[in-house]
């Protein structure tokens, strides 16, 4: 019926905006309209100015540095161990059957039921933030990666070996730029785990961050406080989704899934 | 003077699912040098693993292969193979994915492109050195794969059905260019193919293979005289070689 022409950047802009723009035109109709009291939902304008009290409190930018910090260095450090085991878990057999079963084993513990180990291990500092972070995406990504280097055609090493290349050439020259594409994929994806995991870590023992701002303004039922920790962390997803596809753009622009 | 690729009572056995499984068995293959020499046999007569062996990619199980009177322990350099599947390094242009064997024999810069570019023309190319393999047409892709290899000056070619995903037209066009760069460049090939018309088209000598276990049934001189084209293949000539060939498959494929 229909073919399916692709809509040009400032048109799929200009979707993304209309549907935010109905989500805020529904909230302002049961807000201001009185359809929902403001205990359960803030209006609109009392969570900028919630916004702008924290801003006076020295709260928001301190607390969400803080939070943004904690998930660079706890993810940071979950890849850098992670992209070399994955590597290789995919290009080893031996060392896919000594690590795939116990990476196995430990992603499927819920990383929230460590919560309580870890604040015993680390306290409620930065260190314990770090661990639940990296516990949490450090496995998944792990397994990730593998899957992505494992997906790199297997003609591509062989014809760099008849090409003379060495098994070494092969990783740094082949598979590594060849798997990019997915764990540039792999990371974006992680990094939105890892804000979760901080959250749910913040929420439950820390004394600065966004969910403990968000902790706080519940004990307080200051609701649009609330309103204004999740849009703080909802826009900061935005951000880091869009820095990544940036990134992926920049960095394999040869990939398939980047429009020339 | 022997040959520049020797092979010798060449056996492969596999351990497959239902059992072990010999997949090649006494083979006795010369290649000269110079030499064009393609293999054909019916699907699954072990011809890739052949080729497989004489690349290094994968090893024998009994017997021996040498190349230059030196067995053949792992991939090379001076054995340069072309796949059935496209095989450039999506991440590379056109001109560096036909100077990567040159990087890691650390030719220098200046000289690899000169290099490059030389093969790009070879292949018909030259406009394309900064595409992106993305870019390219299926035939045009195992252009630059041909100009990659040859870049590397190996001493012997090895394809691998190389144009069997390509549609009959562009299949046509690149077996002449092949023939065209083969009288230019002297190189010794060794090619794979199920494709009795290509076999002839292109062969100084076509080696029919068995089912499994693959051995070596006969070889078939073929003695149209070069330079050849796409013309040959209505020639009396062409076609008293295509009967025998037919003959001999036909036997396999039925049987």
């Amino acid at each position: 019926m229909s073919t399916h022409p692709k809509a040009s950047p400032a048109h799929r802009a200009g979707l993304a905006l209309l549907s935010f723009a109905a989500v805020l035109a529904a909230w302002s109709a049961a807000s201001y309209g009185g359809l929902v009291k403001d205990l359960f939902l803030p209006k609109p304008h009392s969570v900028l100015l919630a916004f702008a009290d924290m801003h006076r409190d020295g709260i928001l930018l301190s607390y969400t540095w803080d939070s943004v910090y904690r998930v660079m260095v706890g993810w940071s450090l979950a890849v850098a161990a992670a992209v070399p085991l994955g590597l290789f878990i995919a290009t080893s057999r031996r060392g896919a059957a000594v690590c795939a079963p116990l990476i196995e084993f430990a992603r499927y513990l819920p990383v929230v039921a460590l919560v309580p180990l870890t604040l015993l291990y680390f306290g409620i500092g930065d260190g314990q933030k770090f661990a639940i972070i990296f516990l949490g995406t450090f496995f998944q990504l792990a397994l990730m990666v593998a899957d992505s280097v494992a997906a790199v055609p297997r003609d591509l090493g062989r014809a760099a070996a008849t090409l003379g290349a060495s098994r070494a050439q092969i990783y740094r020259m082949v598979l590594l730029p060849g798997a990019l594409p997915g764990i540039m994929d792999d990371l974006r994806i992680t990094v939105g785990w890892a804000w979760t995991y901080l959250v749910v870590a913040e929420l439950v023992a820390a004394n600065s961050g966004l969910g403990y701002m968000i902790l706080r303004a519940q004990r307080f039922l200051a609701i649009d406080r609330i309103f204004a920790g999740l849009v703080l962390i909802g826009l900061l997803g935005l951000a880091t989704d869009w820095l990544f596809k940036t990134a992926t753009r920049l960095c394999v622009p040869w990939s398939e899934k980047v429009d020339a | 003077m022997s040959a520049l690729l020797e092979i010798r009572d060449l056996r492969k056995d596999f351990s497959g699912a239902a059992g072990p499984v010999t997949a090649l068995e006494g083979i006795d293959l010369d290649v000269a040098e110079g030499e064009l020499a393609v293999i054909v046999g019916p699907s699954g007569c072990g011809k890739s693993t052949l080729l497989n062996i004489v690349a290094g990619l994968e090893h024998g199980t009994g017997g021996e292969a040498r190349i230059d009177g030196r067995p053949i322990t792992g991939p090379g350099a001076d054995r340069g193979m072309v796949f059935q599947s496209y095989t450039l390094f999506p991440w590379l242009s056109v001109r560096e994915n036909v100077e990567f064997g040159l990087r890691i024999k650390g030719v220098p810069k200046d000289e690899r492109a000169e290099t490059a570019r030389r093969y790009l023309g070879l292949v018909g190319l030259a406009d394309f050195e900064n595409a992106l393999p993305k870019e390219l047409s299926g035939g045009m892709k195992q252009r630059v794969a041909i100009a990659r290899v040859l870049a590397n000056q190996p001493r012997m070619l090895l394809m691998d059905e190389p144009f069997g995903a390509l549609d009959a037209q562009t299949r046509l066009v690149l077996q002449e260019l092949l023939l065209g760069i083969r009288a230019q460049e002297r190189s010794t090939v060794l090619f794979i193919t199920h494709d009795i018309d290509e076999a002839i088209l292109l062969a100084d000598n076509v080696y029919v293979m068995s089912r499994r276990p693959g051995r070596l049934k006969a070889r078939i001189p073929v003695d149209i005289p070069r330079p050849r084209d796409h013309r040959v293949t209505v020639s009396a000539d062409f076609a008293a070689v295509k009967a025998r060939i037919m003959e001999l498959l036909w036997e396999e494929i039925t049987a």
